[in-house]
């Protein structure tokens, strides 16, 4: 039972890490209509940049919000210069964009800051809270940024004439300039937003796997499979998605190993956590196809 | 156009078959090493081809096509080493293997559309050579060591070294596969595949058993790169879990769209390409340091993710689309 | 049997006796392919790219290394050509270069080729093309027969038989051990895994939970948990850096206190002891032989000071604290004194011979007390390790140095 215990809070906290990164991947869809395969990548480059304001000397707040307005200004940058030519371009064209993207930014990271990890520190005081053992005080941290993230996005999409726009320009761009709404610039709004909540969701992770350039490689799969069980439109669902593959995958290696226990035969292990955890999530998708949060959209014939 | 264009086919065709033969009289040009690697640009060739039957003409995405090379890897790469089976034997062995596992893929992808469909894709290439490793199938699969094969050896004598044979051998193949692909696509099955991808509703509505198309174009489509992933283990002679991560999945991705999405020409440019651009990303990367003297460390990751962005700028539509369009615009001139 | 050649040559410690080289005897000029007047071709390959592209500052140093060596003179009066290809840690890709390298650019050897699936896809190849595979960079045992693969030769003690010393010890010190071990799903993991097994021999019930991760796992957390819940007092950690960091550090946060040991791999006290929290890690113990460069007890040694001067003269930019560092220095160090032994005779079976005829060689960064030995029957360069136990925040190196002869 305490087993079972440890390995659903692990599992909660590691759901908090691709939630955080899902709702960067969120965030880029909603308002470009693409999903950014460098996304990782970028808020990588975002948490290496705040890694070196703070050995410049920043404390870790300042540093936190000079990287979330470089990687703003970042976003916007990599839309105007390097999309921006490719708005009328087949969506794979555009994804082998993206994938280049990855490959610079990678490299980039490693030629600047070297491959060694690097230790990150945590902004959340050591121990006073958490449930010792269970939970640790950063990752309740993690979880709590998360949800205020969400709750801004949440927010600004609804209540602000901006948020609106933007969703307006990603979902029906023709209608949206006819009434106004200057799409290019929403567009590179939108990525500079992404940028912005993939730097938070960065220098959250940072902590927990350490930063080095290959850091988000393994996450941006878990990330992906959140947004999309979630409802790859809805901020919500893909946070509620990260907990759900977290807290799954742990689960399959608990079962694993309970079942090992109980009969003495291995069945399901550590090896196939993942893989088990996305045959469930596949599953659920070919009943649910629009996601857990999605809403089914009719086509007009 | 159409005659014309045939004729180069065939004189291509027939180029191909007689440069291998020229090896004593250019050891230099002609040398094992190129021929082994135009062999490895046939492979990818083949393996875009099947990614393009789905994607580029039934417009289903996959990011999952590593997964079907593997398949096929693995199939030839245990029927060699366990049954001693003769290598050539192997290719059919993978294709129906590959198909199955393709056809069985596309009954749950059947409810899945674009980025979901991707999802389920991308989870089968992860997935595959964690089962690879499984516990239970490691006698079987070599587990995370792999099996080592020997390469294959020329029939009945012939004079010619293994690299003049297995160039042959993927030359030969790949001409079926284009062959069949070509006629299969102009076909009533050709137009029914690719009217799902163009009007799917309309397409239903017309009596096209949608479903039935969709997966077995899944099908058909994991055959082909399965015997890609066969004749790679033939031309390796190693399969081992980490020759399948997911990037190759994307390096096909790329292969397809850098070629022509929905072109078969444009498939064979895109394992060219596949091949080629490691190379001369690693060429350019050196070059650019050594001999322009760029302090800055400029690695070889970097340049091949610059020259993607650029190739996309120019020939958005890939290398096919654009060189056509460059031709037909000095045509009209 | 070959004999050991008497006209041992005593390595200078000094820094000029690494870079300049003109004391061998010269007999009559004998090339093979790659070997020359002016100079001699090497191939390399090492994933400067993807997910395993940490390695590639092996790749660097290397090259780096050529190039001082080159600009003090070369080797006996040759130019090192020294040509370092990307495989992206993929087999497949391996093979292609290989195969451009020995074929098209036609070096003379290839040296410290990295990984394991990666080198077993060219073991073959090599052997059968007869071209040196010269102190490959794996601690695979595979690389040590010289029976079936005469061309082939490792370089660092082998992971198998440094587990079977952990294993060891664990017989001989700690009373009523319940081991838990942690593994990289792949062949390095596996490597490990056996030689604590056969290490155990009959007591292998002693282990009492195996778990493994996946490289693309974001994290071991689960796996900690698990291990701590089987009730193991003690830990085997067959983890890489970032990993093996993250498994100290959370069996540290949820309060399991086993008897650490930790693979050689991550040694590193900048890059995993220090980012696991020293708290964490008090009392680890591993075996090493090589100098961490972040351990203040080499400090003041002359071989560090050495390695820290060419470091800043010849690699600028290169981190001074990565362990990567020193193993390429360590090991590009061996294959210049191969090579200046070779003399005039350039050609690939001398080059093995002389490869194979190491006697006591002083290899500067190796831990005091340890030294290359080879011989036709013997392909493993370096045997021996040290253990060493984590005291505050520096390694402590206690016991013999061990000659363990692998199998």
């Amino acid at each position: 039972m305490a087993q079972f215990l440890e390995q659903f809070a692990s599992g909660l906290a590691n759901g908090a890490i691709y939630a955080c990164v899902a709702l960067a991947l969120v965030m880029i869809y909603v308002s470009t209509d693409h999903l950014n395969f460098a996304q990782g990548e970028m808020a990588m480059f975002s948490t290496y940049i705040s890694w070196q304001l703070m050995n410049w000397g920043l404390s870790f707040w300042v540093a936190f919000a000079g990287a979330v307005v470089i990687s703003f200004v970042m976003g916007v940058l990599i839309e105007r210069v390097i999309l921006r030519p490719l708005h009328h371009a087949p969506i794979l064209s555009v994804v082998v964009v993206f994938i280049g993207l990855l490959a610079i930014f990678n490299s980039m990271a490693g030629a600047i800051w070297s491959y060694l990890i690097k230790e990150y520190p945590s902004p959340f005081p050591k121990s006073s809270f958490g449930i010792a053992g269970v939970i640790g005080p950063h990752q309740l941290g993690v979880v709590l940024v998360t949800l205020v993230v969400l709750g801004l996005l949440f927010g600004f999409f609804r209540f602000t004439p901006l948020g609106l726009a933007m969703r307006a320009a990603a979902q029906n761009p023709q209608m949206a300039r006819l009434v106004g709404v200057r799409v290019d610039w929403m567009l590179a709004l939108g990525w500079g937003l992404a940028a912005a909540v993939g730097a938070v969701a960065g220098i959250m992770v940072a902590h927990i796997v350490y930063l080095d350039p290959n850091m988000m490689g393994g996450i941006l799969l878990y990330a992906f499979a959140s947004a999309l069980i979630g409802g790859i439109g809805n901020p919500a669902g893909a946070v509620v998605g990260g907990f759900i593959v977290g807290v799954l995958e742990n689960m399959v290696a608990y079962t694993g190993n309970q079942i090992e226990k109980l009969t003495g035969v291995y069945i399901i292990g550590n090896g196939e956590k993942l893989t088990v955890a996305l045959i469930i999530v596949i599953f659920v998708l070919t009943l649910k196809p629009a996601g857990l949060f999605g809403r089914v959209v009719v086509r007009r014939v | 156009m159409a005659a014309s264009s045939r004729k180069w086919l065939l004189a291509l065709v027939a180029a191909a078959f007689v440069v291998p033969l020229l090896q004593p009289l250019l050891p230099d040009a002609v040398s094992d090493y190129r021929l082994f690697l135009v062999s490895t640009m046939m492979i990818a060739a083949i393996a875009v081809l099947g990614l393009n039957l789905l994607t580029g003409f039934n417009g289903q995405i996959s990011l999952g096509h590593s997964a079907f090379y593997a398949v096929g890897a693995y199939t030839a790469a245990i029927l060699m080493d366990k049954l001693d089976c003769p290598y050539w034997l192997t290719l059919p062995a993978a294709a129906i293997v590959s198909f199955i596992v393709g056809y069985l893929f596309g009954l749950p992808a059947l409810r899945l559309e674009g980025h979901y469909l991707a999802l389920a894709t991308f989870a089968l290439a992860l997935s595959v050579p964690q089962i690879l490793k499984y516990k239970w199938l490691e006698d079987l699969t070599g587990g995370v060591q792999g099996i080592v094969l020997s390469k294959p050896e020329p029939p009945f004598g012939l004079p010619l070294s293994e690299d003049q044979w297995l160039f042959y051998y993927c030359l030969i193949v790949m001409l079926i596969l284009y062959w069949a692909a070509a006629n299969m696509l102009n076909s009533r099955s050709g137009r029914a595949m690719m009217a799902i991808r163009d009007y799917h509703i309309a397409a239903d509505t017309m009596g096209i058993d949608t479903s039935l198309y969709k997966t077995v174009t899944f099908g058909i489509s994991a055959a082909y790169t399965g015997i890609a992933g066969a004749l790679s283990a033939s031309a390796i002679a190693f399969v081992a879990p980490d020759s399948f991560s997911f990037f190759l999945s994307i390096k096909f991705l790329i292969g397809l769209v850098v070629g022509g999405v929905g072109s078969l020409v444009g498939s064979i440019v895109g394992g060219i390409f596949y091949v080629l651009v490691d190379n001369s990303a690693q060429a350019l990367s050196t070059y650019v340091k050594s001999d322009l003297g760029l302090q800055f460390d400029l690695s070889a990751y970097t340049v091949f993710g610059i020259l993607l962005i650029l190739l996309m700028y120019l020939m958005p539509t890939g290398i096919v689309g654009g060189v056509t369009g460059v031709i037909r615009r000095l045509r009209r001139s | 049997m070959m004999r050991t050649k008497r006209r041992a040559f005593v390595a200078g410690l000094s820094a000029t006796a690494v870079l300049t080289g003109n004391r061998v005897a010269f007999g009559q000029k004998k090339y093979d392919e790659g070997a020359s007047d002016t100079e001699i071709k090497i191939g390399h390959t090492c994933p400067y790219s993807g997910p395993a592209s940490a390695y590639g500052v092996i790749g660097k140093t290397i090259q780096a290394y050529w190039k001082s060596v080159n600009e003090a003179g070369g080797i006996n009066g040759r130019k090192i050509n020294f040509i370092s290809l990307d495989d992206g840690y993929n087999p497949a890709k391996t093979v292609e270069c290989i195969r451009q390298l020995v074929e098209q650019d036609k070096v003379l050897c290839t040296f410290n080729t990295l990984g394991t699936p990666t080198n077993t896809a060219i073991h073959k190849y090599m052997n059968q093309k007869k071209v040196p595979q010269l102190y490959v960079a794996t601690g695979a045992s595979k690389w040590g027969d010289p029976k079936h693969f005469p061309w082939t030769m490792g370089f660092q003690p082998d992971y198998h038989t440094e587990a079977v010393i952990y294993a060891k010890y664990i017989l001989a010190n700690i009373k009523d051990a319940k081991i838990g071990v942690l593994m990289q799903n792949d062949d390095y993991g596996k490597d490990y895994w056996e030689g604590m097994k056969e290490g155990l021999g009959k007591e292998v019930g002693r282990v009492v939970k195996h778990v493994t991760y996946e490289v693309t796992d974001p994290t071991v957390d689960s796996q900690i948990i698990q291990l701590k819940d089987s009730g193991a007092n003690v830990f085997f950690n067959i983890a890489t850096p970032k990993f093996a960091a993250q498994a100290m550090r959370k069996a540290g946060a949820i309060g399991w206190k086993p008897a650490q040991f930790l693979n050689n791999v991550s040694v590193s006290v900048a890059s995993v002891m220090k980012p696991a929290g020293f708290d964490n890690v008090q009392g680890v113990i591993t075996a090493a032989y090589l100098m961490d460069p972040t351990d203040k007890q080499w400090e003041g040694h002359p071989e560090m000071k050495m390695w820290k001067d060419w470091m800043t003269q010849h690699n600028p930019g290169a981190s001074l604290s990565d362990a990567s560092n020193v193993f390429a220095y360590a090991v590009s160090f061996l294959m210049q004194e191969t090579l200046k032994r070779c003399g005039n005779d350039l050609t690939r079976a001398n080059l093995m011979h002389q490869a194979a005829s190491h006697h006591h060689l002083r290899v500067p960064l190796l831990l005091p007390g340890i030294t290359v030995s080879t011989s036709a029957t013997d392909y493993f360069p370096v045997q021996a390790v040290q253990l060493q136990r984590f005291k505050s925040e520096t390694w402590e190196l206690f016991g013999d140095v061990m000659h363990a002869e692998s199998s």
